[in-house]
């Protein structure tokens, strides 16, 4: 019997296919990525049950780290830039075209406005290393309640988000609550990480 | 790898210049490459899962003394404190001060649990209801809505005093949704509050 000769095959593969793939898959992330917005401070959300989605536009975010300074955050460049002018009628700061536009790409902040000036002049990765007192809060320099306050005047579907640490301390978590409620916001949203739901147990075992 | 080969289409002895016969296959493995760096990229970087949030609608302000009155059988109030400690009493006009703490089967969730028993199978009955679709998501919220606005459904007050955390707050507001609390509302702490705890803590020692 002839031996069987096996036909020798090319190793080279046709990368097409893969290479359809590959594209295919990184502009499915490209469109549904949304970049993780740098925020002032690192928080460690306690978790909850709650599976409620925190809604992607229209929100006020106030972030509480461990030693109780107050971060203000809002959405929309536009509005960013003219809730600042608001602020800086009301306590006699002027701010340059150049620092309106600086200040409308801040994702959020934790500095007087008295001390803004200085701050947007810093560089972006220099404002996450440079200590930072904190929105004033106190009932004689209540700046936390006019940035909302103004936040709101100009857009009214503006809705308040806190974002606490699992550390920060009970007082100053009711004064933010305080200082939103003065501003007739009577609900508001906690934001929280995911944990298990007891009663999912009892859920999937009345089902069956 | 490479298959642009250079197959040495040389001159012919006088004959006409001929262009080079080049292959038309391209090695597509640096092009993946880069492909799948991106894709690396843009995973890592992504936030697919929207944060969750727990919603809360407070009291109005001007309102939790007067209109809000509470029947006293009905009234419970806890007091969050140092050291994951809860404080609570029922009714009040005369508080008998207990103390307990979050653990899942021995802490708050256990008293929540035998003080709000009625409603809790009222609301899992609705739930199997639903789970075995023999009514709709909106007739389940009308139904528990009902059962939360009834008189002697339990009202829980929430106060924490200088010492909890913000972690405390959000644990406690878990246990009275695993618990199915409808009615509840954050409220400062009282000065009388403030020594009874002082007085409870003095009497566990």
């Amino acid at each position: 019997m002839p031996k069987v000769k096996i036909p020798r095959k090319s190793t080279s593969i046709d990368m097409t296919a893969m290479c359809d793939v590959a594209f295919l898959l990184l502009t499915f992330f490209m469109l549904t990525t949304k970049f993780k917005p740098d925020e002032a401070v690192v928080v460690d959300t306690p978790s909850s049950i709650s599976e409620v989605k925190l809604p992607e536009t229209d929100i006020i975010q106030i972030l509480i780290d461990k030693q109780g300074r107050v971060f203000f955050g809002i959405d929309g460049q536009g509005t960013r830039a003219a809730t600042l002018d608001m602020m800086a009628q009301k306590y006699g700061v002027t701010f340059t075209p150049e620092e309106r536009a600086k200040f409308s790409l801040v994702e959020n902040f934790g500095v007087p406005v008295q001390q803004l000036k200085q701050f947007l002049a810093l560089s972006p990765t220099e404002r996450q290393k440079v200590a930072v007192p904190g929105i004033p809060i106190d009932s004689t320099n209540n700046q936390l309640g006019f940035w909302i306050q103004y936040a709101r005047m100009n857009n009214r579907k503006f809705r308040v988000a806190i974002k606490g640490d699992k550390q920060s301390k009970y007082p100053v978590v009711k004064r933010v609550f305080d200082v939103i409620q003065e501003r007739q916001l009577n609900d508001f949203y906690f934001i929280t990480s995911l944990e298990d739901n007891p009663n999912k147990v009892k859920l999937s075992s009345a089902a069956k | 790898m490479a298959e642009i080969s250079d197959s040495g289409g040389g001159k012919k002895k006088g004959g006409k210049v001929r262009a080079k016969k080049m292959s038309t296959k391209i090695d597509f493995t640096p092009m993946v490459d880069l492909g799948f760096l991106l894709i690396t990229f843009f995973m890592l970087t992504t936030t697919l899962l929207k944060p969750q949030t727990m919603k809360i609608t407070m009291p109005e302000k001007d309102q939790i003394q007067d209109s809000t009155k509470i029947k006293e059988s009905t009234a419970m109030t806890v007091i969050l404190s140092e050291r994951n400690r809860i404080y609570y009493y029922f009714g009040i006009t005369d508080p008998q001060v207990e103390i307990t703490n979050y653990d899942a089967t021995k802490g708050i969730r256990k008293v929540l649990k035998e003080k709000n028993k009625r409603n809790i199978d009222q609301i899992d009955a609705l739930r199997a209801k639903v789970a075995k679709k023999q009514i709709t998501q909106e007739q389940y919220k009308e139904e528990v809505g009902k059962i939360n606005a009834d008189r002697n459904s339990l009202m829980v007050l929430v106060k924490a005093d200088d010492k909890a955390t913000y972690k405390n707050l959000i644990d406690m507001l878990d246990e009275l949704k695993i618990n199915d609390v409808g009615k509840y509302a954050i409220v400062d702490i009282t000065d009388a509050e403030k020594e009874l705890l002082a007085a409870a803590e003095a009497n566990a020692q």
